[in-house]
């Protein structure tokens, strides 16, 4: 209970901080729009290869887009740890009977909160160049909570390394090392068919092609709801691995003062 | 508790080490802090005085020792300890991009507060420290006088019994600082605390505390009001700095005069003891002079804290913190 309302708070904070900084809001909903435009327009033709299960690369694209905006949002989450420990805000609330738990978890859940109000921007912006989702409203709540889970797992992550390491430029460079390889070893942006058959066995592996997964099978028409449900449990469980990871780092970073 | 409880401890420390790596931050730190009283931990830097208040507000655990504050031990019941305390750290721990008031509310929410309880005890605290104009500003406007103020506050919030100060005006300009120690004796006053402060500044220690430890490399090394301790030194300092290369035969010399040389600084400043200093002295520089001895310069000091810290140390308080 101390949990719940401890973390509450501090979410508050932290995301009470952020709007106070009008190119952080601007940038986080221009971002999103700018992968989908881009990446939109210079892979348009693409389709034409097939397997795509749409002609319109854009319907392809959009639920991915809102994967793995989430996922790189994630990969930073970390940043905000490490303030936090530099001004010593962590230690204030460690001198008070405040929930250690709540600590590592606001900082998670911030980070999947913004994720599900981009996905929500970047749903609108598709929805105006002419994307459709599938499943209608329903697909567009499990797109935004297939963000969520993406974003959680990898913050938990995020966070481990945050105090494990507690360097901001560690964490630029881990961040940099994990993004784009595992950006590429997705499905995001190609159909799974067009990609190497060692690629599509990795892809298997990676957690952003998971969430690729279940974003676009109730973007497009054809939906296995089974699939849908077999990749968000997935998602689920490697979000309760890597909390629980972070919480652990907590506890070493604890033994450290 | 009982009703009529006899004057309690409200901190026991008992021979608490913590070790870093190869540096022996604690070595077996003891003291005890009654109820009420503002406490200072004197020292230079590297002390251990932080640590000392670390392992107190259950921050750091110690190797080995053991603590309680406000009757709970600081091992075992680190939530009752956290419940009773506030803690305002050497830096700071305020959220620079939030506003007075939202620490404040913040700080009292973790500690379970909340309601029209909690909003008017930060409407209060804002005013006791005087920084109600300010309450509602981001932080990072704030003066360094005015942030200092804010975590004295953050650590009032849910009434705790015992504060924990350390260096509560380090970083301030000196007119800043006795702002900042009128504020603490007025706390101290109208919250009716139990204060356990740091400091590397003798003088604050003179003036805040009522009882102080001075503390040296990670031990407790003398305890008392600082009347006592100053007190305890009996008499003047007389301090006479000779050429080198003289220095055994005027410490022979001195000693013969009734004044004992106590220690030697820089291998040329010979520090004595004497009970009347203005008396002893024409003595003193005669007998320097008839044994043909140059004299560089006397001089003649009061006891004060500095001189404590030397005698029981050994070490100059000042070249110890520089170096430190």
């Amino acid at each position: 209970m101390k949990t719940a309302s401890d973390t509450w708070f501090m979410v508050v904070r932290q995301a009470r901080n952020l709007m106070r900084e009008p190119i952080w809001i601007a940038l986080i909903l221009i971002q999103p729009m700018v992968w989908l435009i881009l990446y939109g327009q210079l892979f348009k033709n693409v389709t034409k290869l097939g397997g795509f299960g749409t002609s319109s690369y854009i319907t392809f694209l959009a639920p991915a887009i809102v994967v793995m905006n989430a996922f790189f949002g994630a990969t930073w989450s970390g940043m905000s740890m490490i303030y936090d420990l530099d001004h010593k805000i962590v230690e204030r609330f460690l001198a008070a009977p405040a929930s250690r738990l709540a600590i590592v978890l606001s900082q998670i859940v911030r980070s999947a909160l913004t994720a599900a109000i981009q996905a929500l921007v970047i749903l609108l912006v598709s929805l105006a160049l002419g994307v459709r989702i599938h499943t209608g409203v329903l697909g567009w709540l499990v797109i935004i909570l297939t963000a969520i889970l993406v974003n959680s797992a990898f913050a938990g992550i995020s966070q481990a390394i945050a105090l494990l390491t507690r360097r901001e430029a560690t964490m630029i460079a881990v961040a940099n090392f994990i993004g784009l390889p595992l950006l590429f070893l997705s499905s995001t942006m190609i159909a799974r068919a067009q990609m190497p058959g060692w690629m599509q066995t990795a892809a298997k592996f990676n957690p952003v092609d998971w969430g690729v997964k279940a974003a676009r099978e109730v973007a497009l028409p054809g939906t296995s709801w089974g699939t849908v449900g077999f990749y968000l449990l997935l998602l689920l469980l490697l979000t309760a691995v890597t909390s629980a990871w972070a919480t652990w780092t907590f506890r070493a970073y604890q033994r450290s003062l | 508790m009982r009703l009529t409880s006899p004057p309690m401890d409200a901190i026991v420390v008992d021979e608490l080490r913590k070790r870093y790596g190869d540096v022996q931050a604690l070595d077996g730190v003891s003291f005890a802090v009654r109820e009420g009283e503002v406490f200072g931990l004197l020292g230079p830097n590297g002390a251990g005085k932080s640590t000392t208040v670390r392992s107190l507000v259950t921050l750091t655990t110690p190797d080995s020792g053991s603590a309680s504050v406000a009757g709970h031990d600081v091992l075992r019941e680190q939530n009752a300890v956290r419940r009773m305390i506030g803690y305002v750290p050497q830096d700071s721990g305020v959220d620079e991009l939030g506003t007075g008031r939202e620490n404040l509310m913040l700080q009292g929410r973790v500690q379970g507060m909340g309601g029209k309880d909690l909003r008017a005890r930060t409407a209060t605290l804002l005013e006791l420290v005087g920084i109600t104009e300010a309450a509602d500003r981001i932080v990072k406007t704030y003066s360094g006088g005015m942030r200092r103020r804010l975590d004295i506050a953050l650590g009032l919030v849910h009434r705790p019994r015992v504060l924990f100060l350390d260096e509560p005006t380090t970083g301030l300009d000196p007119e800043a600082r006795v702002v900042m120690w009128e504020e603490v004796s007025r706390l101290a006053q109208a919250e009716s605390l139990t204060i356990l402060l740091t400091t590397h500044y003798l003088e604050e220690a003179d003036q805040l505390a009522d009882r102080l430890a001075i503390v040296s490399q990670g031990k407790v090394v003398v305890e008392g009001t600082p009347g006592e301790l100053k007190a305890g030194l009996r008499g003047d300092a007389v301090h006479v700095e000779v050429e080198n290369g003289v220095i055994d035969e005027a410490r022979r010399i001195l000693a013969t005069v009734g004044a004992a040389p106590e220690q030697v600084l820089e291998g040329r400043t010979i520090v004595s003891r004497v009970e009347n200093g203005g008396r002893a002295l024409p003595g003193i520089i005669s007998a320097l002079e008839t044994a043909g001895i140059p004299v560089a310069s006397v001089s003649l000091s009061r006891p004060s804290l500095d001189d404590v810290y030397l005698h029981f140390t050994g070490r100059e308080f000042a070249s110890e913190d520089r170096a430190a």
